[in-house]
């Protein structure tokens, strides 16, 4: 196989094939969960409000409470450097942008080239320091199991290829024809298909899972009427 | 129902570590396994458990003490868990050795206070898991041994530290003679029904005379029931349902019997989180009567100007929140409201409210004997945050904190007095005494 074909494959079969186990596997995940079933709540509520009650548990978990900012700032603020870096890199590359156009014919602006490469490089740091925090920390080393370790290759990879790839600056415009070596971007497209395929059953799934456990407790402790 | 709760207790003769994580599975039902689910691994709730922070040990990180029921789960419940089973990469099963390593980190270490739930960035409600944790271990039989024989001690007497009518009966002629008000026992039709923790009952029974003060100048007719008038429920504390259920409907029972239309939970933190939050799921069926907690109530009547509150005690004071009342319980204003109205001068401590320290003592912790040296190591925290408001008296609204805090200060060698709310409230009522 050359790496024309290799490239072809990547953006041909193999991502259909990884968006189709991305999809069923995270469809499989919610559904199988749901189906546990929920008992009613018989107590009586304090507040009815619970709709308003998830949203703000989805919402305020995004910043934690003053009490809880103390300890560990490097931590802390990490969390937020990858995720955030990951979004723009993701959203905001003009590349990515004209995959997803080629996919579901979505666009947006993209992002400055300069702001890009500052991006990556400060979510590959970020990323590193996140891998050294958890083979470090006592807390976390324990807690740490195959899925945080190969999560982390998961996401890393995709990230370590795109960079690999691009070895030249990509002009606007250029997306009809390839506009860089096929084998690099074949690795890149394959390394985010992995990515693609392993997210429904690790804990990357905490990218739709969070929204369903915060949503739940944001719900139980209004019912309460109990601090969020 | 009393025989399908001693049937649970017999499990401690005989541990099972197969009956254990049938349990787990049961209880991971939608909700709790969403949660189960959605940690990342952060160890961010570490740093919010006071166990950890004293003892530095990484096994009291909150989330690592739900591992076995996680396993449990995983392995027979979890939507992979056929094809991982299937490709021989589910967990292995929960061992007995390991459930009794885990009896420690669930019961010793926590106090299902909560503070953990407000620090996870995911959201999860580690304290409600580690209660669903807990119905597996008490089924298996890994439960603490003196959980047990509190549990079997309630069944029988129907307090887990052996109170019979009889004692209560003499500590209420007592506070008759102390106040010369009237105590009514089992007035039907009564507005509203007084029920007790035993640790108010041998500890502070002048919490009695408090609350015949209070509803005499509030004008309501109130009663405490001679059968039935429990709130502890160590069977919420343990985590078997079964025993619960068997505690709580006697003072259903005792409600229905008398026809009241308010039931009044005590100054006991997790006998208010039994009665008003977890008692009609238990017994499967709504109440017929409203529960309010004291504090609740209290604050309810200075505002609608049935009591009335004279003076103010000038002593600096703070307010230790039991984390079942406010945290767990959503009761943060109305007892700062009542402290505003009999203080003059409260301080609050680092958190206070919603993010407050446990006393240690909180979910049954205060029961198990060997976890004692644990306990008073994780008061450490809360007797600095005392010291450093300078309070010359801790106030509190559950007998059960009372008790800790009162051992432990004494354990450290503090020497300050720790108040009820109640009473305080009781001591600064116009015309007192009439």
């Amino acid at each position: 196989m050359t790496a024309v074909e290799l490239l072809q494959f990547a953006r041909g079969p193999a991502l259909w094939a990884s968006l189709a186990v991305l999809l069923a596997g995270s469809l499989w995940r919610i559904v199988g969960i749901v189906l546990l079933g929920a008992k009613p709540d018989l107590s009586e509520p304090r507040s009815t409000r619970l709709f308003a009650g998830a949203m703000r548990g989805i919402f305020a978990r995004m910043v934690p409470r003053v009490e809880f900012r103390l300890r560990k700032k490097l931590s802390f603020w990490n969390g937020y450097v990858y995720h955030v870096g990951l979004a723009v890199i993701v959203f905001g590359y003009l590349p990515h942008i004209h995959f997803v156009k080629r996919l579901i014919g979505v666009s947006w602006p993209a992002l400055p080239e300069p702001v890009f490469f500052v991006c990556v490089g400060l979510t590959f740091v970020s990323l590193f320091i996140a891998l050294v925090e958890r083979l470090t920390d006592p807390v976390r080393r324990l807690l740490s199991t195959f899925d945080d370790y190969f999560s982390w290759a998961v996401v890393l990879l995709p990230l370590a290829t795109g960079m690999i790839a691009i070895h030249q600056s990509y002009a606007p415009g250029a997306a009809p024809a390839p506009p860089l070596d096929p084998l690099p971007l074949a690795i890149h497209l394959l390394s985010v298909e992995l990515l693609f395929v392993w997210l429904p059953f690790g804990k990357l799934a905490h990218a739709f899972l969070v929204f369903a456990s915060r949503g739940v407790t944001g719900a139980a402790l209004t019912r309460k009427g109990a601090p969020l | 129902m009393t025989e399908r709760a001693r049937a649970v207790l017999d499990a401690v003769k005989a541990p099972d570590a197969r009956k254990a994580a049938r349990e787990f599975v049961a209880q991971a039902g939608r909700d709790a396994a969403f949660q189960l689910e959605s940690c990342v691994h952060c160890g961010q709730c570490a740093d919010a458990c006071h166990f950890h922070l004293v003892t530095g040990d990484p096994r009291h990180t909150p989330i690592y003490k739900l591992r076995p029921m996680l396993k449990a789960y995983q392995r027979e419940a979890a939507p992979f868990a056929s094809v991982k089973k299937a490709l021989g990469l589910a967990p292995p099963e929960v061992t007995a050795e390991e459930l009794h390593e885990w009896s420690e980190l669930l019961y010793d270490s926590c106090n299902l206070c909560g503070r953990c739930t407000l620090a996870c960035p995911m959201g999860i409600d580690i304290a409600s898991l580690v209660r669903r944790a807990r119905e597996g271990m008490s089924a298996g039989g890994f439960a603490p041994t003196d959980m047990y024989t509190a549990a079997e001690r309630a069944i029988d007497t129907g307090s887990p530290i052996g109170v019979r009518w009889p004692a209560l009966k003499r500590q209420i002629e007592l506070q008759e003679q102390e106040t010369g008000l009237h105590v009514p026992v089992d007035a039907e039709g009564a507005e509203y029904m007084v029920v007790l923790s035993s640790i108010e009952i041998m500890g502070f029974p002048e919490a009695i005379g408090a609350l015949a003060r209070i509803f005499r100048q509030a004008g309501v007719s109130w009663t405490i029931p001679s059968a039935g008038f429990e709130a502890t429920n160590v069977g919420v504390q343990m985590g078997s349902r079964e025993v619960a259920a068997a505690l709580l409907s006697r003072i259903v029972d005792a409600a229905e019997r008398l026809k009241v239309k308010t039931v009044i939970s005590p100054e006991c933190g997790h006998a208010y989180s039994a009665l008003r939050w977890e008692g009609p799921n238990l017994l499967g069926r709504r109440y017929g009567f409203e529960v309010v907690q004291i504090t609740e109530l209290l604050d309810r009547f200075v505002r609608e100007g049935r009591l009335r509150l004279r003076g103010k005690d000038a002593r600096r004071l703070t307010f230790h929140d039991p984390c079942q009342l406010v945290r767990r319980g959503g009761l943060t204003e109305a007892p700062r409201r009542l402290m505003g109205g009999v203080s003059a001068n409260t301080v609050e401590m680092p958190g206070a409210g919603a993010a407050n320290f446990c006393c240690g003592g909180g979910g049954g912790v205060s029961a198990i004997h060997r976890a004692e040296g644990l306990r008073f190591a994780a008061f450490e925290i809360k007797k600095q945050q005392i010291e450093a408001t300078g309070a010359e008296a801790v106030v509190t609204a559950c007998g059960n904190c009372r008790n800790v805090l009162e051992e432990a200060i004494e354990h450290y060698g503090m020497t300050m007095p720790v108040l009820g709310l109640t009473e305080l409230v009781a001591q600064y009522l116009d015309n007192d005494g009439r």
